[in-house]
């Protein structure tokens, strides 16, 4: 922690985001949708127009590029545009339910034991009764020892998670879960200062028994008011869940939210019946298959007992799937499965043990006989047959393919430490899995909008692209895997909020386009668009203008600034993420989660932002070219050439915005920031 | 909470009152002893409770797993109406079979 830090830990927490009051709110969200009907009016005038009058098949893969890009982005309007259209500003709760049990979770993972004191200090002077736990996942005896002397809970994974797969920061929450038993969860980040009046402000929506949850902002108090990195996130942690909420489809951002455990253990059962559902349909369709090919590659010498044995499990599948036909209970289906390949495994067995008695019995002149009677007479022992006939180590479970099948087609998670897993785990971001979840069955949610955590954002370009691509990778992830527009439970509304999250982390490749073609014009002539300028001019410009201010109405004076210039920056991060998900979704790639660092990372290397520092390399050289050309008067073309000209150099001040983040830039504004307070 | 040990490997636990989020560690940690103890085929007894809840049910399936991974089984008898709809709620009803009686959850042991 340096000096900064603690400076700004003595703020003390107050109301930063204004209340408005409620006549000025109507009005306001009245003229946002006004502005927002005449933006989408004149964007579908420009697209209409693009499509129908102004493709240049001359340049036609380029030209189509670009009309897709186009395309792409008046998406993403319209997305957008609903979002806004409900937004509902929610900082008044009713009071609190006396007497509701709160549980405060820190899930902390290798974060210094300092940083993790702070937030444990700040859980546990909350003022409304509650019990705080650290939920430890990386063992450390040193946050142990602290938590003893902070005089708060201390919580690590139980036996059952031993060699099973742990499931990150969801995992941990689930552990946690069955060890408490508070009403209400608060989920902290190792690193989210809360305030003392944080329950006091969220406890009071859970009076409506259908609220699952309540999110509130993020907000970092390490980060510079010009904020290099673009951490403060205004335009999320406002405007659009603002607007989620509107539609009852706030999202859950994994920090900073309260959680009721009823919401959250019925998405575990629903979610366990769920999947054990599937595990057992798509193995008793492929038992069939999977018995007759091992009986197939028997060795000669087990044909027959073996093939007879399998050739009962047959049938024995057979039953199970007429019985889930007939919407038997899985646990009937799985236990008379189970039963039925037990007694073939016991015959087996048996048999076995009448050949081996039969041979003993045969040497019966040995010296040694005495010592193979005890033996005999243990062989009769039932529970000996039992032992043997354990559906492990039965004499079937020597074929690998059945000893699977019949750990497979059973109740309990073999490979899970604990059947219920309430909060997703189908993503390396589980919040937006686990919001959806609720969401689709029924639940509701609350977006409160009052900063009430406050904590730290990475500060270094490497950790701070480390998030972006996690948080962007999860969210594609979740939306190849489970597309919200096709979940069941979901209302249109909620499934297009978030389909918006999902295609605006997509615009990677239409970010690529709008780079490359004002240096395509500029550098080799080529145009997408075929048109006169006063055609042009009078399509685009009321689209444009109407676009910037919407959006600068949506901000209300909040900087939105660099939000948009990240966006457009982080192409490559975009296509990166985007690729990723691909991978490990269709090719089942492997898809890292990484734990933002909380500690800065000493590497600024200019690598990290090699393919910006060569877009804007290349805009430069098309910029000064084009220019260079309408000077000395060989351009034939002037007003394209102007306006590329213009879109190159709008391109390379976004991009810059990754100058000013690496290093010594950033090291420089902070000083002076210094300086100034 | 009351055990009462059947033939051999059989048990029929009956608990009482509210099975809620205090409650359900409490019934876990019961049922898991009972299994250890080496009574895996397990009948729980709901007539007796007044109120589960989500949690409770999360107790009864990780008794359902300790019993199956002991080559048992958990059967669940006499459920009341609104338990029914969170077992239906949460399509657990896939899942596990609700047995009208004791007697019958029993029966299908043998």
């Amino acid at each position: 922690m340096n000096a900064r830090h603690m400076r700004s830990e003595e703020l003390t927490f107050s109301n930063t985001l204004p209340n408005r009051p409620a006549a000025e709110r109507r009005h306001g969200l009245f003229l946002l949708r006004v502005l927002i009907a005449a933006n989408l009016l004149a964007g579908l005038y420009y697209l209409q127009w693009r499509y129908t009058a102004s493709i240049n098949w001359q340049h036609w893969p380029f030209a189509l590029a670009v009309l897709a890009a186009e395309s792409y982005s008046y998406l993403d309007a319209w997305l957008f545009g609903l979002t806004i259209w409900r937004l509902q500003r929610q900082d008044r709760p009713a009071p609190p339910v006396p007497g509701t049990t709160v549980d405060v979770f820190i899930t902390c993972f290798n974060e210094p034991v300092e940083l993790v004191r702070k937030t444990a200090r700040a859980a546990r002077a909350i003022s409304w009764p509650h019990s705080t736990y650290i939920l430890d996942d990386g063992n450390s005896a040193e946050i142990a020892a602290m938590a003893e002397q902070e005089g708060v809970g201390y919580l690590v994974r139980s036996a059952a998670w031993d060699g099973k797969a742990r499931h990150a920061k969801a995992g941990n929450i689930n552990n946690a879960l069955f060890q408490t038993s508070g009403e209400l969860i608060l989920i902290l980040d190792a690193d989210q200062i809360a305030a003392p009046d944080i329950l006091h402000r969220t406890l009071g929506y859970f009076s409506d028994p259908r609220v699952a949850f309540v999110q509130t902002p993020q907000w970092f108090y390490n980060v510079t008011r010009d904020d290099p990195l673009g951490a403060q996130a205004p335009l999320f942690y406002g405007p659009i869940q603002q607007g989620k909420h509107g539609w009852n489809a706030a999202f859950f951002c994994g920090s900073n939210a309260v959680l009721r455990r009823e919401a959250l253990m019925q998405m575990g059962i629903s979610q366990y019946v769920r999947e054990l559902e599937q595990r057992i349909r798509r193995r008793l369709r492929l038992a069939e298959q999977l018995l007759r090919h091992a009986k197939r590659r028997l060795p000669a010498a087990d044909a027959t007992h073996i093939g007879e044995a399998l050739d009962e499990l047959r049938s024995a599948v057979w039953r199970a799937r007429a019985a889930l036909r007939a919407k038997a209970s899985i646990q009937e289906l799985t236990w008379q499965f189970q039963r039925s390949a037990e007694a073939v495994s016991r015959r087996l067995v048996s048999d076995d043990l009448e050949r081996i008695k039969a041979e003993l019995a045969a040497l019966s002149g040995n010296a040694a006989a005495d010592r193979e009677r005890v033996f005999l007479t243990r062989l009769d022992d039932p529970s000996v047959l039992d032992a043997l006939a354990r559906r492990d180590v039965s004499p079937l479970a020597a074929v690998p393919a059945v000893r699977e099948l019949l750990l497979s087609l059973d109740l309990d998670r073999a490979d899970e430490a604990q059947p219920l897993m309430p909060v997703a785990r189908i993503s390396v971001t589980e919040d937006m899995a686990t919001s959806m979840r609720l969401h689709a069955a029924g639940w509701r949610s609350v977006y409160h909008h009052e900063v009430l955590a406050r904590g730290l954002a990475p500060e270094d370009l490497r950790s701070s692209f480390q998030q972006r691509l996690r948080w962007a990778q999860g969210t594609l992830q979740i939306m190849l895997r489970e597309n919200p527009l096709v979940v069941r439970g979901l209302s249109w509304g909620q499934k297009l909020m978030y389909l918006s999250t999902m295609w605006g982390y997509l615009s990677g490749l239409a970010s690529l386009v709008y780079l490359a073609a004002p240096v395509l014009f500029l550098l080799f002539g080529i145009l997408p668009i075929q048109s006169g300028s006063g055609e042009f001019f009078s399509h685009l410009l009321p689209y444009l203008a109407l676009n910037q201010l919407c959006f600068f109405a949506v901000g209300r004076g909040r900087s939105l600034w660099r939000g948009q210039q990240y966006n457009l920056a982080l192409f490559p991060l975009w296509i990166k993420a985007l690729l990723g998900a691909i991978g490990n979704v269709y090719f089942g790639r492997e898809l890292a989660f990484v734990v933002t660092p909380k500690t800065r990372q000493h590497e600024t290397s200019l690598r990290l932002i090699a393919p910006q520092l060569s877009a804007i390399a290349a805009l430069n050289i098309a910029l000064v070219w084009g220019l260079a050309r309408l000077a000395l008067g060989l351009e034939a073309q002037a007003t394209p050439t102007l306006l590329n000209a213009l879109w190159a150099a709008y391109n390379i001040v976004a991009l810059s915005v990754v100058l000013l983040a690496v290093g010594p830039l950033q090291r420089r504004a902070r000083s002076r920031q210094e300086a100034g307070t | 909470m009351i055990v009462e040990n059947r033939t051999g490997n059989v048990a029929v636990v009956r608990p009482a009152g509210r099975i809620d989020r205090l409650a359900a560690p409490v019934l876990e940690a019961e049922l898991q002893a009972v299994v250890a103890g080496g009574a895996h085929r397990l009948v729980v007894d709901l007539g007796g409770v007044d109120f589960i809840d989500s949690s409770g049910i999360g107790a009864l399936i990780n008794g359902l797993r300790a019993s199956r991974m002991a080559g048992g089984d958990l059967r669940v008898a006499q459920l009341d109406e609104r338990a029914g709809e969170l077992f239906r709620l949460t399509s657990l009803d896939r899942v596990l079979r609700i047995y009208g009686t004791v007697e019958q959850a029993l029966g299908e042991y043998d």
